[in-house]
């Protein structure tokens, strides 16, 4: 009778497992993710648009949080922080160490797309009478975005699961609930298929919003007629 | 209305444009020929200042410029009292045929949006496109972008519209729906600079024409004179070989 306590465990530690997941992974992942955004779209302007000075603080920016690991950088925010007494909850901390840690990958896509616009499109703003930031604000900017939106979207579901690792500075997400579980009962193989097995669920929900935000940018994108 | 003098235009070591001067009048509808690579585009350019000039002087409506050291206010300023089409349309990709002309309207002119959606409208009637409001760039065809092109040049009531090429990306079947809408404009007296290849455009629309090659004006002047007496043999020989090209394509 194995078999079914096993079962009862599984379908006992979904909710107590997915629980987490609705309150602290997906809001965690929420928050981090849009901040990142900003933060990217900011750096990524300040490059394309040469402004001097700026434009170096985003590449040194993107150089520290790309050059390092995540968890390392966890572990500053979190533990190494408080030592120079600038102590930060476990939640706070984690967003802030996501959202800076996302928006410099980002920030290099959306650089890439916002050159990928052909330069005639400035021009063609120019000549309507625009000025530069008329112009990139609304025709080159939303094109970039578009541009963007499938390498933004694998950042994203790529962020959902690297969430696990706030587990590290206790945060007490799906995985370090999981954890728990398992110093109670004693069944690693079975629970942490159990939340691999949720995380696969968020990542198949985002990946199924991709595809149906791909569609609706592809109005526009569409070639010929 | 228009007057530049002497304009000088050099890339890295190449001068492309050697000491240019131009002259268009209200009404005019001028036709700057040349071969390849003569620095007609560069001319356009640096009249618009996508470029900015090394030399040369501009009069705009009485107002003089030196076109080197143009402040962006004023580069603004005349931008907004002209208009460009580009050779190969640079139609807004993320705006619809009607928001492609009404952007400059309510963005750079703070029209109030209603009475710019009822201008753009117009603008797209008036170039044969009522039935494309709402379609985006790559949901119509060359000659159909290049129309939403005219159209929203013309919804800003430029004082002088500046084409470059603007049939030589179309198929040749396609090319005779914009040249008759710039015939059309020609005719309500819409003042153009047109850079052109179609010498049949040239011939039969254009008042002033302007032969360049190697970044200098060879030729200039009435039209009709220009294409029946040249007076250049450079000028003779480029509309001869024009000429033989043309019986050898039909
Ligand atoms: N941005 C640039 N950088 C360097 N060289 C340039 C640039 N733009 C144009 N040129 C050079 O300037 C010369 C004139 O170019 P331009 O485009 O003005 O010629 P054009 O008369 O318009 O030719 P076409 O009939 O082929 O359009 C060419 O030799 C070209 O290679
Ligand atoms: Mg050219």
């Amino acid at each position: 009778m194995v078999g079914s306590r096993l079962w009862e465990l599984f379908l006992d530690s979904f909710g107590k497992i997915l629980l987490p997941g609705l309150t602290v992974t997906i809001p965690l992942t929420i928050l981090a993710f849009s901040l990142a955004l900003v933060i990217a779209v900011i750096a990524a302007l300040v490059q394309f648009a040469n402004i001097k000075g700026f434009q170096q603080i985003a590449r040194f920016y993107i150089w520290i949080f790309r050059g390092t690991p995540l968890l390392v950088q966890l572990f500053v925010v979190f533990y190494g922080l408080s030592r120079v007494g600038l102590v930060l909850e476990p939640f706070p901390a984690a967003v802030l160490v996501f959202s800076l840690n996302e928006g410099a990958y980002c920030a290099e896509t959306i650089r890439a797309a916002l050159e990928a616009v052909p330069s005639g499109q400035l021009e063609a703003g120019y000549c309507a009478g625009m000025s530069y930031l008329q112009t990139i604000r609304r025709i080159i900017l939303p094109q970039a975005m578009r541009t963007a939106f499938p390498p933004l979207s694998n950042s994203l579901i790529a962020m959902v699961k690297d969430t696990s690792l706030a587990a590290n500075i206790t945060v007490t997400e799906m995985f370090m609930v999981t954890q728990r579980i398992v110093a109670r009962t004693y069944e690693p193989l079975l629970l942490y298929l159990e939340v691999g097995l949720i995380y696969l669920m968020f990542s198949t929900v985002l990946t199924k919003l991709q595809r149906i935000g791909e569609k609706k940018l592809q109005t526009y994108a569409h070639k010929g007629g | 209305m228009l007057e530049i003098k002497n304009i000088k235009k050099s890339f890295g070591a190449l001068p492309v444009l050697k000491g240019v001067d131009l002259q268009v009048n209200q009404g005019d509808v001028v036709a700057i020929i040349g071969p390849s690579g003569s620095g007609k585009t560069t001319l356009l350019r640096c009249i618009n200042y996508l470029e900015t000039a090394d030399d040369g002087t501009m009069v705009f409506d009485d107002e003089s410029f030196q076109m080197q050291k143009v402040s962006k206010r004023d580069v603004a300023r005349l931008r907004k009292k002209t208009a460009f089409v580009f050779q190969n349309y640079n139609l807004f990709q993320n705006k619809t045929a009607l928001q492609n002309v009404t952007e400059g309207l309510i963005v750079a002119r703070k029209i109030p949006k209603a009475k710019a959606v009822q201008i753009g409208k117009q603008a797209l009637d008036k170039v044969g496109l009522s039935d494309r409001y709402d379609y985006y760039p790559s949901q119509l065809s060359g000659g159909q972008q290049q129309r939403v092109a005219i159209a929203r040049a013309i919804a800003t009531n430029p004082e002088i519209i500046f084409f470059d090429e603007p049939t030589s990306a179309l198929d040749p079947e396609l090319t005779g729906e914009v040249l008759s809408v710039m015939r059309e404009l020609a005719k309500e007296g819409m003042t153009m600079l047109v850079v052109t290849h179609e010498m049949n455009f040239a011939k039969t629309v254009s008042n002033k024409v302007i032969f360049m090659e190697n970044g200098c004006v060879v030729e200039s002047g009435d039209s009709r004179e220009f294409f029946e007496h040249p007076k250049e043999e450079r000028t003779k020989a480029f509309l001869q070989t024009i000429h033989d090209t043309m019986s050898l394509a039909s």
